[in-house]
């Protein structure tokens, strides 16, 4: 088994991992264990590794982002905490981020903006339900629920707006009813019975969508199911929670690689139907990379390749049609990966540039050179300090005094501007002896570009900010700051100018914070905007956040950045669709839509 | 952009900048301390950097590679041309020198000067201006003094110096020209057309120096200076360059400041006749600028200087201009514009010239000259003080910036005013006369004689061509008027649409804006109280006869100048005319005419008129050029000339005292 796994890329089924967990050995290798826990460290605790359960209400919050019990607030003595046991960052005391919030956002800790406590049944319309599709459902025996909270749980996504507008206990349409599947079997009967019953389905998966592609549409009148692939846990463990599946491949020394921000509650079938990407991609490659066999319920019946071969000439890519159809095609039931021996070594890092230009140009000479580490990030300066802020408190004296030494060195003695210099976060994974070679290779042209090692800590600390800024978001609309991250991928020569630009039009429109680059290709990167701003005595933030967004987007794409990178369409960014990829190409992917589901069925609106 | 109704616009007041200059030494200004307001995104960098920025540019090395492949040379080879070009274009801006020639230019101006105005208010903008994005500034070209005058100013007001695009010409001028360099003047040659490696340098230096934030640039939207003082047809190559930072995305916005430089009287005054005439233009030349200094002991009145608001090439473009379109290829590669971006371009700079002709500042004397060029016999001073003041309301109600002196009697104004230019008219027993001042010594011939009056007239019709974008819509429609077929609208419409067309090289007329500018000119005319439009028919006011006949004499002297052409292609023209000869032939042919006593309209001599009056009919297909060789010949359709000849000369004006064509025609 080690010999077929170290067969370098040879590509792994999930469809045979059960085979694998049995024959593999005890002893394999003891080391991969140890190096898993660093890796998966900033995640939630190994061992209550539990499914999201039907009722997610349960464990998570029904108007903010994540698990229930995992949140920032700052304490009577004005701290800042993460509560919790889930994260690396759980139970700690973050000192300097209440100077940052209160600096930034002239945001005041008296003046609070409280979620509404706890969901007004009275104000979720009733289920406008179509019996006749009730009973055949019941008779087949397939679990359902019309109780509120199910419905609204199920009824939107994390944008600012329907985040926003569940903290003010407002309910728009939610979906009459939910339904659990458990199989592909399931599926089918579920697709069917909804066409002959001509409802509604929408597909919904972890629920973490920042599109607006599970808000029910205004103008359906038809009963809206939502289908929830939640508990089709599989033996085979196809569209299972990615989570457990993980947590079971890490178990036994697999692991598929793909990582995006929202992982511990995002789906496999939504990656599918997204066009995911995770922050290792440049190991592992994005979603598009890594599936093998998909297998779709459409209304017009099931879609899927004949066998598992790693290419085909067979015409169009079938797969394509599917990655990225965002549930208006059909759904998602079964999904062959590629798995990947769990990385002996893993390595974080960090680089200091003195300005943003630097580091741009240190990335795009990493990506020439082919040599990215799993994931490589800059942050340009305002996220640099917005990090830093959430920086835990100190536990020593000499660990504060080596934190003022590295300061010193950096500011005063190599130079750097404190309010230009930016950091790129490293992460290497692989043999222990090539992760070192690698890291200093990376170094090596870091240094021709100015850049000065500055430490696995910061390194870290930048990738545990991605998998908490939207908890950190819930923090702010206590306060009455809002915000909302958006990006986009853009050719190597117009970063800098994209960047530029798109800042200088939102502070144009208001204030800004932050930019980001995420992901490095080797003719482009992705773009992250973090922008957030203090909304006390605006009347409608949210719509003044929308049209900050859309003139954002606007820029965007004038200056060569892509609709998205990996957030999709939905129905948020759908009226950009026809000038992202023309009228012809709009026309054929109606065309399939047609074809393939002519009567509306999966009619979440999405995309088209 | 443009206001609708321009009487609407409020404009800014005017300081005297000579005024402290009067009682302050000039030396300790010009070595005074200069600590320039400067643009936020300002990457540092000295001349010399520049020249390497460009020439390791990806733009520019693309262009080497593709030429050194077409070529055959090497890439060094090249590569070394470039940089032998950028040697000759590129500036060496150097405050001593902007200091010496603020020296200099203080006491000239003083001398030369009564007054140099400036609207600070606009100069405030400017800083503003300046700070946020990369600047361009837009000044009208009248007269060599005006990028002098601009340096000057942007220098005493603490703002950077602007880097200006300048014609080769100047560089012959020896040690002036490497002055003018170090003052910020850099050099680009006059056409070149085909050559690629010229053009990526050229534009690659701009926008380098506007990327940079380096200094405003600074250019002439007309190109060259206008010798009528009409405002010419901008052009679009430069105006292009510099937009396309902002089109490409390397720039967040770019702001355009047209500048309007109007003088009292222009130190080219004559010059620009004689050249006119075909009398040839001496050559720039240091010697020949050390004659001038004749000019520095007359008084040239007052000079104005208008900043006008900064134009956002972001806020033009919205809604215009995908910038999208610029995603598919890499920036470094040249890219000719689309048909909707040349649009645009063209367009903008039609605007931003109208907006240079609604600031500039008209004086008392621009109306007197009108109306001396109507009456060629002359005028008693009181019917003129008369009618001069009726034109001054008549030209404020169409939003003319007239700058008349309060508290002053009409009279006075007046006698100023011809005061200041008595060099072009005899005054005796209470009547004015356009005249030849200086009486040759020897016996001349008739035909100098003639030209020694056109040379007058030349002169004089520079000053009424000022006032002419103030009354040229109102006066087609009133030249319509009386030629259409009848009053009713589409008639009315069509006959100053064929007008329009005629006339779109002689004045500024934004293309595709015909509807607005008939529009424009009925609503001032009804405001006038001179026309009644109705829903199908637009009615002449009884008391608007007098308002009509002037506008449409206005026009006159162009509708007889074009029919002066259109006769000459009729008549006149061999079968291998060239493009050389048209002008001296045509000039010839109306020499005759005014010799015969058949004209009397001497601005039907001025090349610029014939140029233009060509460039109508080529483009109205009535003359087509045929490439023979290495010349270009005129071929002429006899019969659609004939028909627009007729056309215009329905045009003409019937009911004034000028009818001269009815004469001619018999």
């Amino acid at each position: 088994m080690a010999s077929n796994s170290s067969s370098s890329t040879a590509q792994q089924r999930l469809r045979i991992i059960a085979g694998h967990l049995q024959k593999r050995p005890e002893d394999e290798n003891a080391s991969v264990a140890a190096q898993e826990c660093k890796a998966e460290a900033p995640r939630s605790e190994p061992s209550s590794a539990t499914p999201v359960p039907r009722r997610r209400q349960e464990i998570m919050k029904w108007n903010g982002w994540g698990y229930s019990d995992s949140r920032f607030l700052f304490t009577k003595k004005g701290q800042a905490e993460f509560t919790g046991k889930r994260y690396r960052l759980s139970g700690l005391i973050l000192p300097s981020l209440k100077d940052w919030f209160e600096g930034t956002f002239g945001a005041n800790l008296q003046h609070r903006s409280p979620a509404t406590p706890s969901l007004n049944l009275s104000a979720v319309a009733p289920p406008n339900l179509n019996q006749p599709f009730v009973e055949d459902l019941k008779a087949a025996g397939l679990v359902v629920s019309h109780d509120p909270e199910d419905r609204v749980f199920r009824a939107h996504g994390h944008c600012l707006h329907e985040v926003f507008a569940l903290r003010e206990g407002r309910i728009g349409r939610v979906p009459d009813m939910v339904v659990w599947p458990s199989c592909h079997s399931d599926v089918e009967k579920i697709v069917e019975l909804a066409c002959k019953h001509n409802v509604c389905l929408i597909p919904y998966g972890g629920g973490t969508s920042v599109s607006s592609a599970l808000e029910c549409p205004r103008e359906e009148t038809r009963s809206i199911v939502s289908l929830d692939t939640s508990q089709m846990v599989s033996v085979y463990m196809h569209a299972c929670r990615q989570y457990l599946r993980i947590r079971r491949l890490n178990e036994h020394g697999y692991c598929t690689g793909h990582e995006p921000d929202s992982m511990e509650f995002s789906s496999l079938g939504g990656w599918v139907a997204t066009r995911a990407s995770g922050m290792k991609k440049n190991i592992y490659g994005n979603i598009e990379d890594l599936v093998v066999h998909i297998k779709m319920v459409t209304p017009r019946g099931v879609i899927e390749k004949s066998c598992l071969g790693p290419r085909m000439s067979t015409g169009p890519d079938i797969h394509h049609f599917i990655l990225g159809s965002e549930g208006t095609l059909g759904v998602v039931t079964e999904v062959t990966l590629k798995i990947r021996p769990l990385p002996e070594y893993q390595k974080y890092g960090s680089v200091v540039f003195p300005n943003f230009q630097q580091g741009v140009a240190c990335l795009r000479e990493v990506a020439r050179q082919r040599c990215a580490p799993a994931s490589i990030r800059l942050m340009d300066n305002e996220q640099f300090q917005f990090g830093h802020a959430l920086k835990p408190q100190v536990s020593s004296m000499f660990t504060s005094f080596l934190d003022g030494l590295k300061k010193f060195y950096i500011t005063k003695f190599k130079g750097f501007d404190p309010q230009h210099l930016c950091v790129a976060t490293l992460l290497f994974e692989g043999d222990r002896g090539k992760v070192l070679q690698h890291e200093k290779q990376v170094y090596d042209i870091a240094a021709k570009f100015g850049g000065l090692a500055a430490g696995e800590d910061n390194g870290q600390r930048g990738y545990m900010l991605t998998f908490v800024i939207a908890y950190l978001r819930d923090l702010g609309m206590d306060y009455y700051v809002i915000g909302e991250s958006f990006e986009t991928s853009v050719p190597w020569d117009r970063v800098l100018d994209l960047c530029r630009n798109v800042k200088e039009r939102i502070v144009r429109e208001c204030k800004e914070r932050g930019v980001q680059v995420t992901q490095t290709y080797d003719a482009g990167a992705c773009v992250y905007f973090y922008f957030a701003f203090n909304y006390r005595g605006l009347n409608d933030p949210v719509h003044v956040y929308e049209q900050v967004e859309h003139a954002a987007r606007e820029e965007i794409l004038a200056n060569g950045g892509s609709l998205s990178h990996h957030h999709g369409v939905g129905k948020l960014r759908k009226e950009w669709m026809k000038e992202s990829v023309s009228g012809v190409g709009l026309g054929m992917l109606k065309s399939v839509k047609e074809y393939v589901d002519p009567q509306n069925i999966f009619g979440n609106r999405n995309l088209l | 952009l443009a206001p609708r109704h321009p009487m609407l616009k409020k404009r800014d007041s005017f300081e005297d900048i000579l005024e402290e200059r009067r009682h302050s030494s000039d030396l300790r200004y010009a070595l005074r301390c200069y600590t320039p307001t400067l643009y936020k995104g300002l990457v540092p960098c000295k001349a010399s950097m520049l020249k390497s920025i460009v020439l390791q540019s990806d733009h520019l090395q693309y262009v080497i590679k593709q030429v050194s492949s077409e070529s055959g040379d090497s890439t060094e080879c090249v590569a070394e041309e470039a940089s032998l070009i950028l040697d000759e274009m590129a500036h060496r801006l150097q405050l001593s020198t902007v200091r010496f020639f603020v020296f200099t230019l203080s006491k000239a101006f003083k001398r030369l000067f009564r007054s140099v105005c400036v609207n600070e208010e606009g100069i405030q903008r400017l800083q503003q201006a300046v700070q946020e994005h990369p600047v361009v500034l837009l000044p009208s070209h009248r007269s060599y003094m005006d990028f002098l005058m601009m340096s000057y100013l942007l220098y005493m007001y603490d703002l950077p110096l602007p880097v200006i695009a300048a014609g080769m010409d100047f560089m012959s001028m020896k040690f002036v020209g490497e002055m003018l360099r170090m003052s910020g003047a850099f050099f680009i040659r006059r056409s070149f057309g085909g050559d690629k490696l010229y053009w990526a340098v050229f534009s690659e230096y701009v926008k380098t120096m506007l990327r940079n934030g380096y200094a405003p640039i600074e250019f002439f939207l007309e190109g060259t200076r206008s010798r009528t003082c009409k405002s010419l047809t901008p052009k679009t190559g430069l105006l292009n360059i510099v937009m396309e930072p902002f089109f490409k995305g390397e720039l967040f916005d770019v702001n355009l400041v047209p500048v309007s430089i109007s003088y009292e009287r222009i130190l080219e005054e004559s010059l620009y006749a004689r050249e006119l005439l075909g009398i040839p233009k001496p050559k720039e030349s240091t010697s020949g600028l050390l004659k001038a200094r004749r000019v520095l002991s007359e008084d040239y009145g007052s000079m104005y200087v208008y900043f006008g608001h900064p134009v956002s090439v972001r806020s033009l473009t919205e809604g215009k201009i995908t910038r999208s379109q610029y995603n598919l290829l890499p920036r470094c590669i040249p890219q000719k514009p689309s048909a909707d971006t040349h649009e645009f371009l063209n367009d903008t700079a039609f605007r931003l010239v109208r907006i240079q002709e609604g600031n500039m500042v008209l004086k008392p004397w621009v109306l007197i000259a009108t109306l001396l060029l109507q009456n060629p016999d002359g005028m008693d001073l009181s019917s003129l003080a008369e009618q001069t003041d009726w034109l001054r309301h008549l030209a404020l109600a169409f939003g003319a910036f007239l700058d008349w002196p309060d508290h002053a009697a009409c009279s006075e104004v007046i006698s100023c005013s011809l005061a200041l230019h008595r060099h072009l008219l005899s005054v005796s027993a209470g009547h004015v006369q356009l005249s030849v001042t200086d009486a040759p010594q020897v016996e001349t011939t008739p035909e100098e004689a003639v030209f020694h009056q056109a040379v007058v007239v030349l002169s004089c019709a520079s000053y009424r061509n000022q006032i002419l974008h103030v009354f040229l819509r109102p006066a087609l429609l009133a030249v319509a008027m009386q030629s259409a077929n009848s009053n009713r609208k589409d008639d009315v419409y069509n006959c100053f649409n064929f007008l329009r067309n005629m006339f779109s090289s002689e004045f500024i007329l934004c293309p595709g804006d015909s509807v607005q500018d008939f529009e424009e000119a009925c609503y001032l005319l009804m405001k006038r109280g001179v026309l009644q439009v109705l829903e199908h028919e637009i009615v002449m006011s009884a008391s608007g006869h007098s308002t009509l006949a002037f506008l449409s004499s206005v026009l006159d002297p162009f509708l007889q100048g074009y029919q002066v052409v259109s006769r000459y292609l009729c008549e006149e023209t061999n079968e291998n005319l060239t493009e050389k000869e048209f002008i001296p032939a045509v000039r010839n042919f109306a020499l005759k005419l005014i010799l015969a006593g058949r004209l009397k309209c001497y601005e039907a001599l001025s090349s610029d008129l014939q140029k233009n009056a060509l460039a109508a009919f080529l483009r109205l297909k009535a003359v087509m050029k045929v490439k023979v060789g290495d010349q270009v010949t005129l071929k002429v359709n006899k019969i659609a000339v004939n028909s627009l000849e007729d056309t215009l000369g329905k045009s003409d004006v019937i009911s004034h005292q000028n009818s001269w064509w009815s004469r001619l025609v018999l």
